[in-house]
């Protein structure tokens, strides 16, 4: 029997009094009580009240690493797809490369995977990316998949333990991104084998005592494959 | 032509309900892989999809709220949704339709959270047998929530009216058409704020808010269904089962009751 978290849904009363609304929360001011506003898993942190969503969108926030697609190339400047509800602009500033004005073409073009960082998200959610930085890259070779961005942590897992586990069974090269994008490169038939663990791994994400299924899953599927 | 006798001498309906009977209603949450969120609801013999796409940037541009997001609804019924072959593609009603059912979802949502982002809801009719539009802005709600979309609340709609000179809960197509009045709303089920209401036909005052409170009622049960449908989705497999088990034996045992009564 598998523990499986208390869920709550929108509109669902999860306190009243002095704790104050975090985030997947708000305050109803004819009742001054708290609900949730979305669906996901309530968690009380010191003063604050959350829920940590089990779906949704990503939105970014400045130093995490993403994975982008360009989506646009102009004079000075690339636009990036960051998997967010808005566009990502990444200028010839921030790119490890000196580019001549005009030339942006020839260092990225559409379609192009890059590992970026957000370097700033303005008030009105006008987002910068920044190539500048150790380990930032343009990928090759390999391929992409998406995830419900909510459940990157989890795929993760703790100190890296779930993605550890993961590479250490299928000896594939991994990299996901804060906003749901997970690149892999590795032999064929083992890729495939981890982009299903993967899978699985976001199929029950709201789970207790998942990394040591997931180890069990994999210890039994690599015998039968390999 | 013999005009259909709706509700005979016991109160029972031609379908056998009650007045405050609502018709039996399957929800299954996240049946589309490709959209964010979706939900698919058997309302009676209504068959209605639901599916939502966002927060992502406001096409066009100029409907760009620098403040807020903006939800865009889009109501439509299948060319094979009625008795004689519907003319695919928008018309009068379906545009209507859809900015009422919008409207209403804008006020659910917590639209200041994505400025200048919006919020695509579609809901397709597969099957109508009246009450579409409560019914697809019932499965809207769940998609919406399914989506990760932040709400106030997961509104709930249902309609009523008068047949026969009687007021009652969920018209069918038989009763829509020959009744006296329908009354479509959509509430907030926790602070019963009205998102929509419509009104066809003639209601006295006083039947109009004896109508009003049984609807409300009826919209707080669908609200339920709605959460059970949407946490059913991260049960294990086995618990869905076991629930819909004991479930099965309970409806077995209120109609047995009801026999009784009778």
């Amino acid at each position: 029997m598998v523990k499986i978290k208390e869920i709550v849904v929108p509109g669902q009363l999860l306190d009243e009094g002095k704790i104050k609304p975090g985030q997947g929360a708000y305050r109803d001011r004819a009742d001054g009580k708290i609900y949730a506003s979305r669906l996901g898993v309530p968690l009380k942190r010191r003063d604050f009240i959350n829920v940590i969503p089990l779906t949704g969108c990503y939105l970014p926030k400045p130093d995490e690493l993403v994975i982008g697609i360009i989506v646009d190339v102009a004079p000075s400047y690339w636009i990036v797809d960051v998997n967010a509800p808005y566009p990502a602009v990444l200028h010839v500033n921030d790119v490890p490369w000196k580019v001549e004005f005009g030339e942006t073409s020839k260092y990225l073009s559409i379609a192009d995977v890059v590992l970026i960082k957000i370097s700033r998200v303005s008030e009105t959610e006008q987002i910068q990316v920044s190539m500048r930085d150790r380990n930032l890259r343009k990928f090759v070779g390999g391929q992409v998949i998406e995830i419900q961005p909510t459940k990157v942590p989890r795929v993760i897992g703790k100190k890296q333990s779930m993605i550890e586990l993961v590479k250490r069974y299928l000896n594939v090269w991994i990299f996901i991104g804060k906003n749901g994008r997970i690149w892999l490169n590795g032999e064929g038939k083992s890729t495939r084998l981890a982009i299903k663990a993967i899978r699985q791994i976001e199929k029950e994400a709201h789970t207790e005592g998942l990394t040591d299924r997931i180890k069990e899953w994999l210890e039994m599927n690599k015998s039968e494959n390999m | 032509m013999e005009k259909i006798k709706l509700i005979d001498e016991k109160g029972k309906r031609i379908d056998g309900r009650g007045a405050k009977d609502l018709r039996p209603i399957k929800i299954k949450v996240h049946p589309l892989n490709r959209a964010d969120g979706s939900c698919y609801i058997e309302w009676g013999t209504n068959k209605v999809i639901a599916s939502v796409y966002g927060p992502k940037e406001a096409q066009p541009k100029h409907l760009q709220d620098p403040l807020r997001a903006i939800v865009r609804c889009n109501y439509d019924m299948a060319s094979f949704s009625v008795d004689e072959r519907k003319r695919p593609g928008p018309d009068r009603r379906s545009s209507e339709i859809s900015k009422v059912i919008g409207e209403a979802l804008e006020n659910a949502v917590l639209t200041n959270l994505f400025p200048r982002t919006m919020i695509e809801v579609n809901i397709e009719v597969l099957e109508a047998d009246a009450g579409t539009r409560c019914t697809g802005l019932t499965a809207a709600g769940i998609a919406l929530a399914d989506a990760g979309i932040p709400m106030r609340d997961i509104p709930a709609a249902c309609a009523g009216g008068k047949v026969d000179g009687k007021i009652v809960v969920d018209l069918r197509k038989e009763e829509d058409q020959a009744g006296d009045a329908d009354l479509p709303i959509a509430i907030l089920p926790r602070t019963k704020e009205i998102l929509l209401m419509q009104m066809d036909g003639d209601l006295s005052e006083k039947e109009f808010y004896e109508l009003l409170d049984l609807l409300a009622d009826a919209c707080i049960n669908i609200s339920e269904m709605q959460k059970k449908a949407l946490l059913d989705r991260y049960k294990q497999e086995e618990d869905v089962e076991e629930d819909k088990e004991t479930e099965g034996k309970k409806t077995e045992n209120k109609e047995i009751k009801k026999e009784e009564e009778e």
